[in-house]
């Protein structure tokens, strides 16, 4: 049967039980006694493994058939949940991450799993996994593909013997490739290694331990090969043993095990389901369905147009004033604004999607440096735009990093400070306005403003003087300067030569700002303020002689009537009073050289515009008013236009440009 | 569009400052009637601007200022061919598009032959019948 047809939807299907297992497991974690947990994981893993047992998927439905093994233990009461197996069982969960993905990208989701499935199958037996446990090497094991094992079927044939033999070298062996080099060259006088494990490149380049096994077919009698080998110094053992001519290959051994238990496990999996309905009904409430995004941007152009052609009949129908008509136009206006409503909903996905990676990361992060740490999620269930949510992604892992590194303070730390051990990390999404926030709290040690302004005067970001009469703000501020790190020395965890510079420049570049709060000894709040979405933007329509340009609100802090005489110049370059600040005021009409522009009105409307700290007024003829537009791209031919970030299409079906405003602000 | 290809070209023609050119159906997508056009500034004289075709900003060049003819006012006939060239669509004003033939490969000279001016945006002249037709380079029209 032709799988490929459902390789999509196994992809998906897995990705949703991987995860399902992730978030079940930390749950488990928290609340090792109840048993509804394990039973949620051992279905998802269940179902996992006959999926790929049907799909052909070896590798993956080994692992899982072992990991149900273990998990069937914990439910039977015969295992209890100890923080190192639930290590062992993530690690077989990234395993199986690792195998969707590479299947996902048109691999075949093979992975050297045999060390994690031995540790499944000790905790299986009851041996409670210990550091040095798994740090042990699986026993070594030689698996024959098809060829290989005709080769050697031939070769008994011809009245050759198949040996495999096991070498262990000597602890104190310090030249281990020569070694191997003079028990190949003994072999090899009396006969033909097939193979060798592992491969001979890692023997010659050391990377083995002490042991390896080569596999010779040999007329010599084995004693006289273990004599051989023997004779070589620094060799500890070897052990010489026939392969038998009806040993089934071991590959082949592999590939048979799982289709049969699947194929049984199947029906076992339905009753599985059958046994807590109560769950699988809650779940499949909201039916979904999967729509490539291209086609929602297909919908959403062919929408546009009907927009701009909506605007035409209701100009004409007023035109007109047929009572019929009117209403007719009036019922479709009604109508598209409210699919208007919808198309752009259907480009929302829950920040969910994003958040449910964190706890598994915090978890192992928090583990790794021996730091105790609660996460709380708030609001998962609110909605970004999907190409926001496509991005957001790295720079909350880079604060949740930088959270758990220099935030939270070690358990002890915590004590002395008179905190609680555990310490606390807050992601909360909520939306505000046009606008979501997605906020990082900690109640950590929060920012050192000496050390801020050590660090910012050594990089020279800021000079000494400017450093006394900087606000508590302004100091925060410079954390997110290019090349600026808070820690003394670089660590793996948020130390990987990026600092917070990218995650500023990734959240600017979606449009959004991202701002840092901090009181010394209590901890720090990042706060991330997102468009809601990256195609429709709000923006103040202005005129410019003939010609209409959009200015995004974002960057707007209001708009002024100048009085001529209120403008001054300084250095050729004219200036306005605002507020008490000499704010520099940008003609547009000669910025963007507009034709049949004069200036001879004694008011110039302008608009004030923000990039960061500083501003600038930008004059224009008249502002027409505020609207929501779609942003469209300028194409690949015009790839980079001074001061234009993009053009819009305006209700009359004309194309109106939008103002960059950052590249008007110096 | 190499000249080595020993097939036959369907062509759009179309008329510019008197004369008649061809460019390969392949790289045209439609042709429009002349329509508002957005100025964007800052940007090549040639480059009108852009245009707002079907929901998508496409830029409009006007062929007469690239090859450095007079400009000359947009009448009834003028036309813009949308032309792609890989991820590139733009819109090339020319003063009359009407036709669609074929040029026997055999016909085709290259631009060397005749010496013509601008021969940087030609690849080859084609002589159909009585009429001459200059094939448009469009890789080098769009290029800086």
């Amino acid at each position: 049967m032709d799988m490929s047809q459902y390789l999509d939807l196994f992809i998906d299907e897995s990705k949703e039980h991987l995860q399902a297992i992730n978030e079940r497991l930390l749950e488990l974690e928290k609340t090792p006694e109840d048993m509804s947990v394990v039973n949620d994981i051992f279905r998802s893993a269940h179902t996992l493994k006959g999926m790929s047992a049907t799909m052909g998927f070896e590798d993956l439905a080994n692992l899982t058939h072992q990991m149900e093994n273990v998990l069937d233990g914990i439910r039977n009461r015969r295992l209890s949940v100890t923080p190192e197996l639930l290590d062992v069982i993530f690690e077989a969960v990234d395993h199986l991450e690792a195998m969707i993905s590479s299947i996902a990208a048109g691999g075949d989701g093979t992975r050297d799993v045999r060390r994690t499935v031995e540790q499944l199958k000790r905790i299986e037996q009851g041996e409670m996994p210990n550091k040095q446990a798994a740090r042990e090497e699986p026993p070594l094991e030689h698996a024959y593909g098809e060829f290989e094992y005709y080769v050697l079927e031939q070769a008994k044939e011809q009245g050759f013997s198949v040996y495999e033999i096991r070498v262990r070298l000597r602890d104190d062996c310090l030249l281990k490739a020569a070694r191997v080099y003079m028990v190949f060259e003994q072999l090899n006088e009396v006969g033909e290694i097939v193979k060798a494990m592992p491969p001979v490149e890692m023997l010659e380049e050391e990377q083995f331990d002490r042991e390896f096994l080569v596999t010779v077919v040999s007329k010599a009698p084995a004693d006289e090969l273990q004599k051989r080998l023997m004779g070589i110094s620094e060799i500890d053992d070897v052990k010489v043993s026939m392969l038998s001519s009806n040993e089934p290959s071991a590959e082949s051994e592999k590939a048979s095990a799982p289709q049969q238990p699947a194929a049984m496990e199947q029906a076992e999996a339905v009753q599985a389901e059958a046994e807590a309905p109560e769950k699988q009904t809650a779940k499949q409430a909201t039916k979904t369905i999967r729509v490539n995004i291209e086609r929602l941007d297909m919908l959403m152009n062919l929408f546009e147009e009907l927009v701009v052609d909506r605007g035409r009949l209701e100009q004409i129908s007023r035109e007109l004033n047929h009572a019929e008509l009117t209403e007719t136009v009036e019922r479709m206006s009604r109508i598209s604004s409210d699919l208007q409503t919808i198309i752009l909903n259907m480009r929302m996905v829950p920040v969910e999607t994003v958040f449910n990676r964190f706890p598994r990361m915090v978890r192992q992060l928090a583990r790794e440096l021996g730091k105790k740490v609660r996460l709380d999620v708030i609001g998962a269930e609110t909605e970004l735009d999907r190409t926001v949510i496509d991005e957001i992604g790295d720079p909350l892992v880079h604060l949740l990093r930088n959270a758990l590194d220099h935030g939270i303070e070690a358990p002890d730390v915590r004590a002395a400070r008179g905190k609680p051990e555990e310490g606390t990390i807050q992601l909360r999404a909520y939306h505000s306005g046009n606008h979501v926030f997605i906020e990082i709290e900690d109640d950590g040690a929060g920012i050192s403003r000496e050390k801020v302004l050590k660090k910012a005067i050594s990089r020279g970001i800021v000079s000494p003087e400017e450093a006394e009469h900087l606000t508590d703000e302004q100091v925060y501020e410079l954390i997110f300067a290019p090349g600026f790190s808070t820690a003394d020395h670089i660590s793996d965890i948020s130390g990987r030569g990026v600092g917070l510079d990218v995650v500023k420049s990734t959240i600017e570049s979606l449009g959004g700002t991202v701002a840092v709060d901090s009181r010394p000894g209590q901890g720090s709040l990042f706060s991330i303020q997102l468009p809601l979405t990256l195609s429709i933007i709000s923006v103040l329509l202005v005129q410019i002689a003939a010609e209409t340009y959009a200015i995004p609100l974002s960057s707007i802090m209001e708009t002024a009537l100048i009085r001529k005489e209120d403008v001054f110049y300084v250095h050729n370059q004219p200036v306005i009073d605002f507020r008490g600040k000499v704010v520099p005021l940008v003609r547009l009409k000669d910025v963007f050289a507009v034709p049949g522009a004069s200036d001879d009105s004694e008011t110039v409307p302008a608009v004030i515009v923000r990039k960061g700290e500083k501003l600038a007024a930008l004059a224009v003829d008249s502002f027409i008013g505020q609207q929501e537009v779609v942003l469209k791209s300028l194409g690949n031919y015009l790839s980079s236009v001074f001061a234009i970030s993009g053009a819009t299409i305006l209700g009359d079906g004309r194309v109106a440009l939008i103002i960059d405003c950052n590249a008007l602000v110096k | 569009m190499s000249m080595s290809v020993q097939t036959d070209w369907k062509v759009i023609a179309f008329r510019l400052q008197e004369e008649e050119y061809a460019l390969p159906v392949q790289y045209v997508r439609s042709i429009e009637k002349i329509q508002p056009i957005t100025r964007v500034p800052g940007t090549a004289p040639y480059v009108k601007g852009v245009i707002n075709l079907r929901g998508v900003v496409t830029p409009i060049i006007d062929l007469r200022e690239r090859f450095g003819f007079a400009p000359e006012p947009y009448w009834e006939q003028t036309r813009m061919i949308i032309a792609a060239f890989g991820d590139i669509e733009v819109g090339l004003i020319v003063d009359a598009a009407n036709d669609v033939l074929d040029i026997p490969a055999a016909s085709i000279d290259p631009p060397e032959a005749i010496g013509a001016i601008g021969a940087a945006y030609i690849c080859g002249v084609a002589k159909v019948e009585k009429r001459l037709l200059i094939l448009l380079d469009l890789a080098s029209v769009l290029s800086e």
